[in-house]
Formats: C-alpha cells, structure tokens, sequence
C-alpha cells in the first residue's frame, strides 16, 4: 500500500474525473489517492466515479479555493 | 451455457442514451457506458467558474446516468484527435460550428475501437430517427454505420424497429420486439419511458452540453480562429472562450475582462500565459490580453479595463500592464466613457 497525490488543480470538469480515472489505472489494490481541485464539482464528480466504478472515497474536505477527494483504491478487476 | 454478451453505451447524459442503455441491460446484456470528452462537452463550466453560482448543485450528467442505471463508465479524453472533426468536417457544419454528423461518426468510430480493445460484442447510442440533430436523420444513420466502421454492430435500441436488423439482433443476443420504435422530434415517448422506468431529475435537454450548437460561444471561437494564423487550439483555449467580456478593439488584440469574482479568481490562472492589466488605484477586474500589444495598445486597452473597475467615473486610474517577458508598466489614464467602447468591439 502507498499514498499517492494527484494534483487536479485549474481542470474543470470532467478533466479531474479523467485524471482520476488514469491514475488509478497505474495504481494498485488498497493505495490510497489524494485528489486536489480547485473545481468545486469535483467534490459530486470524483466520488460518483468512485461509486460507479467500485472504489472507496474514505475523506472528502473543502477548504475556501481547494477541495480535496481522499480515495483508497479498491480490487475491481480490469480497471480498463 | 450460452456466452455473456456486453455492450458498450454512448452515454451523453442526456434521457435518450439513459433510456436506451436500460432497454438492453433488461435484457440481460452486460453495458459499460462510455463517454467521450471532446473540450466543447463542458457543463458546468459557467457554474464551477462563477462565484455567484458557487451554491448551485453542479453534476457530471453522464456520471449521473451512469449511477443511475448501475453500470461503470469510461470518461475518454480525446481533445486532441476531435481537432480534426472540427476542423475538417467531411459533412460540414451544422447551424454554428456543430460538426454533428461527423462528431457522432468520429464517437461510433472510438467506440468501434474501444469494443475491440475491451472484448465487448457491440455498440449502443441513444439515437432516435428523425429527431434533431441533423446526424439522426433517415439518411445519416446509415453514414455513421458505414463511415465509423460498425455496421451493424451498432444498434439504436429506441428507434431499432424502424430500422434494418443488426447482428445483436439477428444472432439473438437481444430480442428486437422488446426493442422500440420512436421516431421524430416529439420528446413524448421518451417522457413516458422515463416516467415508466421511475427515472427523475435527468438533464434536459437531451444531451445538450455542446458548446459548439452556441451560437455566442460559435462566433468567438471564429473570431479566435480569424485572428490567429493557425486554427489549431488547446483546451485553455476553449476555456478562455468561455470566461469574460471579449473586447476586441483592434486587430491584433482581444481583452478578456473579467465580470465577476469567481471568473478573476479563475483567470488569474492563466496570468503566466496571457499578458494581462489590473487596476491598482481602485477595486476593478482582471483583463487578460489575447494577441501582441504595443504600448499604444496598452493604454487603449487600459483605458477600456478601466471603464469596468470601480474607478470608471474617476478623472483618472492607475492600472498595471504586465507583459510575458516580467515587464511590468503603470499607467495612469482616463477610464473610457462607455460611448467610446463600440458595439462592434464586443465578441
């Protein structure tokens, strides 16, 4: 298991979505991903990804220009 | 036993697709939605931009039809390679800078693609014949079968009676009297399906999230092109086009004015790529410039930024004229009364 960090900053939707979604593609099993925006719609978007595609979204935070998506990637088979 | 078969979904986020991808997965095919992102799909944009609009509920449609119906759904990235479609559409333009039927010919194409890739068996859309645009007419839906390269591995559940048998069909894998046989401009039966399926709050309108059917949006973008020497963009393109006021004065420049907050705090992103002007004697916008400026230029489209900050009545501003080498100037000068910026200026 390893943290990892993926800034998302300035994208708008659905870019942070995508870059989530590539991401993870590299990652395995049980890491864990910290997403940062500064796209407020990514606090709805990155966590439906999440539900849709079967990985967990353990934290979400907002601070006034940033949010932050905490993500422990979860064994979903072929990420393709 | 006989073999799982899989789609795969074009999932705009709009009813059509959310319906037509619920009418194959009850017949027990396996879908994935698919959903491709061209730079000009952006919803919410305005919203995720604009302070005033911070509290609005802001969702990706697709992502949430995708909930909605259970299935996965790959967001694929292809900014670069729609550049051709844009740019040389085979079919041409729809009533602004829409390459409709190209557009829909180029996604069939990816996810002709994608089924290869993926061992996927074929390839469902939200079509329904007749209906706008001009890509789900009687005569271009045969264009996109042939020209994407699916034939009939592409199947348009809500309007497939009304259309040849494709090979989901005629192997079996779906049984086409469960399929339907809409047709037309009125929104009706796809209304009652939603309604019968118990699908509430889905976008409307259809898929409607292309910024290339803006009429606005379409005449920048041309102005944009018009005055670079290439028509090639990049995504920050698309968004500037989005954000501001967009002044044009003069040939060889256009000012992007910042309207509000949220859109400064967003532009001030682009500062290392754009020159830009701030008015440092009063609270007033950030103005990016798009072009090459002279100094003549810069106190012209200083004293336009001005006429937008809170000095605008001031006998004279102090304003900030900052170049892409570092050089910084100020300036002082009159705000332009608002007779003088001319209505052909504007974007």
């Amino acid at each position: 298991m390893s943290k990892h960090t993926l800034d998302a900053k300035r994208l708008l939707c659905p870019m942070p979505v995508i870059r989530t979604q590539d991401k993870i593609k590299t990652l395995v099993t049980g890491d864990i991903l910290e997403v940062v925006c500064t796209d407020p719609g990514a606090l709805q978007d990155v966590p439906a990804w999440c539900r849709i595609n079967g990985h967990k979204v353990l934290e979400t935070k907002t601070t006034e220009d940033e949010v932050f998506i905490i993500i422990e990637v979860s064994d979903v088979g072929d990420q393709e | 036993m006989s073999k799982q078969r899989k789609a795969v979904s074009l999932i705009s986020g709009g009813l059509d697709s959310l319906l037509a991808t619920k009418v194959i997965l009850d017949q027990g095919i396996h879908v994935e939605g698919i959903n491709f992102f061209t730079g000009f799909c952006v919803e919410g944009h305005t919203h995720a931009i604009r302070k005033q609009d911070k509290d609005k509920v802001k969702r990706n449609n697709a992502l949430w039809s995708a909930e909605k119906l259970g299935v996965k759904l790959h967001i694929i990235d292809v900014i670069e390679e729609y550049k051709d479609v844009l740019l040389n559409p085979k079919h041409g333009y729809g009533q602004n800078m829409n390459p409709c039927l190209d557009c829909k010919g180029f996604m069939v194409k990816k996810a002709v693609e994608w089924i290869k890739e993926n061992d996927f068996d074929f390839i469902i859309t939200g079509e329904v014949i007749g209906q706008r645009p001009m890509s789900q007419r009687k005569e271009t839906m045969p264009i996109i079968q042939r020209e994407s390269g699916a034939g009939d591995l592409l199947l348009r559940p809500l309007c497939a009676k009304n259309l040849p048998e494709t090979l989901p069909e005629r192997e079996g894998w779906v049984d086409r009297e469960k399929l339907l046989d809409f047709s037309g401009r009125t929104r009706k039966p796809q209304m009652a399906l939603a309604e019968k399926y118990n699908f509430e709050g889905y976008a409307t309108p259809a898929g409607g999230c292309c910024f290339l059917t803006d009429k606005n949006y379409s005449d920048k973008l041309v102005d944009m092109w018009q005055h670079r020497s290439s028509r090639d963009y990049e995504l920050d393109d698309l968004m500037m086009l989005k954000v501001g006021r967009h002044i044009r004065p003069n040939e060889n420049f256009k000012m992007i004015i910042g309207r509000e907050q949220g859109e400064n705090k967003f532009m001030e992103g682009y500062r290392k790529m754009y020159p830009y002007i701030h008015c440092t004697s009063h609270n007033g916008p950030l103005t990016l410039i798009d072009g090459t400026i002279s100094e003549a230029d810069a106190e012209l489209a200083a004293r336009i930024a001005a006429r937008f900050g809170q000095g605008r009545d001031a006998e004279e501003v102090e304003m900030s004229i900052n170049y892409l080498d570092g050089k910084n100037t100020i300036i002082k000068v009159k705000p332009m009364p608002k007779d003088e910026i001319l209505e052909e200026w504007y974007v």
